[in-house]
């Protein structure tokens, strides 16, 4: 069995040291090889007069890193979208249509109004102080913004704050923490953060000291990771979620791909897991996060829970648990589990993607370590004082008893069964098509469904120089003006080919979009049919 | 027994470890366990001007707060509480959004507000300024992120920065692995820059091995004040065209001018003015931000920098490096909207927002004034005129003994000098070392900020610990 293993980690360590290899940039076809050449001799010559900034000689990491969401198809949708502009008649459609992003009020969802009316008060205090105020806002958002004002040093939104963010703030989320837990939350464990993301970048730069140091990241994952990881030079370390049974996490792939890394001279420091799953809608069971808990502290790795989905939840057969009470459930205190826990305010039933709010949670660290990081915060001096605001409204938004508390739930609710509505119908449409699998969303804002290309669709992709599902959502985009994302920006297994899309749009506007997906669908598998 | 812990300080990120940014460290730290404990501080030590009490401009916020709840505006009674010109404003910078406030935008930032920074530029310098290359951030700090990011591949790169620098530049050199080769400024000639002097230290640089790829200057300057002459940008856009070096020009503080001889010039208009080969040549980055100037708006981190003659490429790798982070603050961006294109003569907000932004302007001067001439008549104390910008540089001639016996505590002399300065009066304000500065001479950032009320009274007690501190190291004042 031993010897069995072995086998399997030393031809998956030769695999997938391809794979840790830091991609060589890729270069444009436009440059030579005299250009390339250039590269080596800059490196390794004595310093002479600098190059010029071209794309050969700017940070090679920066050119590794790769950006999904910003690929050719997103820049080509926005060349058509210039072209409905000027000459609607050229395109077979009438509006492109982004769902490629999971943007919510950028597809017609509406702000939590009592959200909004907290932070316009908070940007124009000085309407607390006129009694025409009252006839324009609710009575519990004028205390509330009186409250987080007070609580303000300085009562202004426009200073620059603790690097960490506001102390109050930061109180008012790790309460909310503790409520949503059963386990109270440390302020001091908060760092506010421009959106999640800024939280992820400091944490890969804080723990990547060099190529050998990796980070397993799933496959299908968010490509903000493998770019981070790439932007700080380190080496992706992939594991496979398990399509068949329902992007499942096991905790033998994850040991697999360990020990094949270890072989392979890599020195994994952290295991990221994202829960609700993007961009595959999985959400984990209770015994899957103790096993990946179990697994963490047995081989020593930091876990990176990104949570920011963890309100979008459509199945009653599951429901979010953070890592962190499941940590504290199993006996394991603060000092016994290395965590960091990511939510942010742009998911959820809030979806406030443009306002950049989040924050990472820090738990189990060593406090000088805690301290670097608080130093490397300080730098950019703090994240913006709106986006701090209203990551602790989301964290601590009307309970029962307040004013705005059936309003609030209204809307809540009106928009999380939307979703859920949403994500059923997509689910039943792709299954209907041929060819195409796609399993239950059973939370985030995405499906990824599989598509099995025919050959002559692999031989078209190919002689025009695209990966196979990159060819598909290009004509699908051309067809029908919908926006999708090829699965090869997350990953996926070879030779399997997905898309994936949000789940986003209206219910009426959904029923349209996926008519058109099943039309241009049927038509592409005849096309190129074997 | 809990494990050993997955990350300690000796497997972390080696730059991590070594950057130091002063603005927030050892005496901020110290400053912040004082207040905790019950001690009165005046924090003097970033520029952070609505924390000290400067009101925010009415018209931005009133029109941001629209933006926020933009059903107010569908409410009868919203004119009671806001002008028209506001609400305007408001609808016509939603009409630039794809959903609100809280839909991302453009990795680079909305088209709108690009456009309308764009027309800024060309108002002020009088040359085209093209939108696609205008990337709004999170803050001006992002930006020089960005492009450092860029420029400097490993070690051997090297960034030119002033001596003395806000240490945004040294932090962020070290955290992405570069070098920094200092030219120092002269304290003498006003904090002048002097060609020669970084010509030899580019030399020397080279001899190291180091390939010098960025000059920044601050102008006008952190900590130092000094706005530069035209003559002064004429010798920098020559130096990076003969150097081939590219010019990060942080002018964040171009509204902050308190002398008259030498108004802000930027550097774009500049190099514009010089034509061919340097018009079409020099590489240039451009920063601004809502944080400094009259508006002060640090908390929303909002800013832009503009890219000049920077080959397609890397502007294309710029913006995917920007997508990563999706989209800046859409508030923010709009605050950057409002700022390069504030209420003209006419609106309605205009004379209200005039009236503000000049008694913000005018009491800055004064400010700077009071400092200078405070800084100035004390012992052992020189200190340049703040000509712009938000700081008072004082140099301090520390006795001998002082220097001793800031050894004995372990600590560099003005950092000694400094905490001695907070604990004895509750002013927190960082050490010249934080900044750079040459060899053996010590010098103390704060800012002009304090309200004209409060500054008479900062400066008497700085007065009063300068006194005994020299006397009790130098003993008592000689008479001459």
């Amino acid at each position: 069995m031993r010897r069995a293993l072995q086998a399997i980690t030393s031809n998956l360590a030769a695999s997938t040291g391809q794979l840790y290899r830091r991609r060589l940039p890729s270069v444009p076809r436009t440059d030579t090889l005299p250009e390339r050449l250039l590269i080596h001799r800059y490196f390794f010559f004595s310093a002479e007069r600098s190059p010029p900034i071209t794309i050969s000689t700017i940070n090679p990491k920066v050119l590794s890193c790769d950006s999904a969401v910003h690929g050719e198809i997103v820049t080509r949708a926005k060349r058509l979208q210039q072209i409905l502009l000027t000459k609607p008649s050229d395109l077979p459609f009438s509006e492109v249509i982004f769902c490629n992003v999971d943007d919510p009020q950028s597809l017609g969802q509406q702000p939590i109004t009592f959200f909004r009316e907290v932070l316009a008060l908070c940007d124009h205090p000085e309407l607390l102080d006129k009694g025409e105020v009252h006839g324009l806002f609710s009575l519990d958002s004028i205390t509330r913004a009186k409250s987080i004002m007070k609580s303000i040093p300085g009562r202004t939104v426009g200073g620059y704050s603790d690097s960490k963010g506001i102390r109050s703030l930061r109180a008012a989320i790790a309460e909310g923490i503790g409520i949503r837990d059963g386990f109270s939350g440390n302020m001091e464990d908060i760092f506010l953060t421009d959106g999640a993301s800024s939280g992820v970048h400091m944490m890969m730069r804080l723990m990547i000291t060099s190529d050998r140091d990796g980070i397993l990241c799933p496959i299908p994952h968010d490509p903000l990771y493998s770019a981070s990881i790439a932007l700080q030079g380190g080496a992706l370390v992939p594991y496979y979620l398990n399509e068949s049974t329902g992007w499942s996490l096991d905790v033998n792939e994850l040991r697999l791909r360990l020990e094949a890394a270890f072989a392979a001279g890599i020195h994994v420091r952290a295991l990221v897991v994202s829960n609700p799953g993007n961009p595959t809608g999985q959400v984990l069971a209770d015994q899957n996060q103790r096993e990946i808990i179990e697994f963490c502290r047995d081989e020593h790795l930091l876990l990176l829970a990104d949570e920011v989905y963890q309100e979008n939840i459509y199945t009653n057969k599951k429901y979010f648990t953070s890592f962190r009470k499941i940590a504290r459930s199993m006996g394991y205190g603060e000092d016994d589990f290395n965590l960091v826990s990511f939510h942010s305010v742009s998911k959820g039933y809030y979806g406030e993607c443009g306002m950049r709010g989040g924050y990472m949670e820090v738990t189990g660290l060593d406090s000088r370590v805690k301290q670097q990081l608080y130093k490397m915060a300080s730098v950019n001096l703090c994240s913006n004082v709106t986006g701090q605001i209203l990551m602790s409204l989301v964290m601590n938004p009307p309970r029962v008893g307040d004013g705005s508390y059936a309003h609030f739930t209204e809307e809540r609710d009106n928009i999380l069964s939307s979703l859920d509505q949403g994500s059923k119908m997509c689910v039943d449409a792709f299954k209907k098509m041929k060819g195409v699998t796609c399993n239950e969303v059973e939370g985030g804002l995405y499906l990824f469904p599989s598509i099995k290309l025919p050959n002559a669709a692999l031989t078209a992709a190919r002689s025009n120089g695209m990966e196979a599902d990159t060819f598909y959502c290009r004509k699908l985009l051309d067809t029908t003006g919908i926006v999708t994302l090829p699965g090869s920006g997350f990953g996926q297994v070879p030779g399997t080919w997905h898309f994936r899309m949000t789940i986003l749009p209206s219910q009426q506007k959904m029923a349209e979009i996926l008519s058109r997906i099943a039309d241009f669908h049927m038509k592409f598998m005849n096309e190129y049919r074997n | 027994m809990a494990p050993k812990k997955v990350l300690d300080p000796e497997n972390i990120n080696e730059n991590i470890k070594k950057l130091v940014y002063a603005v927030r460290g050892e005496l901020y730290i110290r400053a912040s366990e004082l207040q905790k404990e019950g001690k009165k501080i005046i924090f003097t030590n970033v520029g952070n001007p609505h924390a000290l009490g400067q009101k925010p401009l009415t018209f931005p916020r009133q029109v941001v707060a629209l933006c926020q709840a933009p059903f107010l505006m569908d409410d009868l009674n919203v004119d009671i509480l806001f002008p028209a010109d506001a609400i305007a404003r408001a609808k016509h910078y939603l009409s630039y959004t794809s959903g609100g406030l809280g839909a991302y935008s453009d990795s680079r930032g909305l088209p709108g507000i690009r456009k309308d920074v764009a027309d800024f530029i060309m108002r002020r310098d009088g040359y085209p300024s093209d939108p696609e290359l205008i990337f709004l951030t999170d803050g001006a700090s992002k930006g020089v992120t960005h492009l450092l990011n860029i420029l400097i591949r490993n070690e051997n790169d090297g960034v030119l920065c002033p001596i003395p620098q806000y240490p945004l530049y040294s932090a962020t050199i070290q955290l992405v692995g570069g070098t920094l080769v200092p030219y120092y400024l002269s304290e003498e000639a006003g904090w002048g820059l002097d060609v020669k002097e970084m010509r030899s230290q580019v030399l020397e640089a080279r001899k190291k091995g180091i390939t010098v790829r960025g000059l920044v200057f601050i102008n006008p300057g952190n900590p130092t004040g000094q706005c530069l002459s035209e003559a002064n940008l004429r010798e920098l856009i020559q130096f990076c065209y003969e150097e081939h070096i590219v010019l990060l020009a942080d002018e964040v503080y171009q509204q902050n001018i308190y002398q008259d001889e030498r108004p802000f010039i930027s550097a774009k208009k500049v190099l514009m003015d010089m034509g061919p080969p340097y018009s079409n040549n020099v590489e240039l980055a451009s920063f601004h931000t809502v944080s400094k100037g009259y508006w002060g708006e640090c908390g929303q981190r909002g800013a832009y920098f503009e890219l000049t003659n920077m080959h397609p490429k890397t502007v294309d790798e710029l913006y995917k490096v920007a997508s990563i982070a999706l989209s800046p603050n859409v508030p923010g961006q709009i605050f950057v909207g409002l700022m390069v294109n504030p209420p003209k003569p006419g609106d309605i907000s205009y004379p209200k927002f005039a009236e503000e932004s000049k008694a913000i302007l005018d009491s800055l001067r004064r400010r700077a004034h009071m400092m200078t001439d405070g800084f100035n008549s004390c012992r052992n104390v020189t200190c340049n005129f703040t000509e712009g910008a938000m700081y008072s540089f004082p140099k301090i001639k520390l006795p001998a003994a002082a220097i001793a016996a800031a050894k004995r505590a372990g600590k560099a002399p003005d950092v000694f000098y400094c905490l001695k300065l907070l604990e004895a009066t509750g002013i927190s304000t960082v050490p010249g070392s934080g900044f750079g500065q040459k060899e053996g001479t010590f010098h103390v950032r704060t800012t002009i900020l304090p309200s004209e009320d409060d500054i008479p009274e900062v400066m008497r007690m700085f007065k009063t610990f300068n006194e005994d501190f020299m006397a009790q190291y130098e003993g008592p004042q000689s008479r001459l």
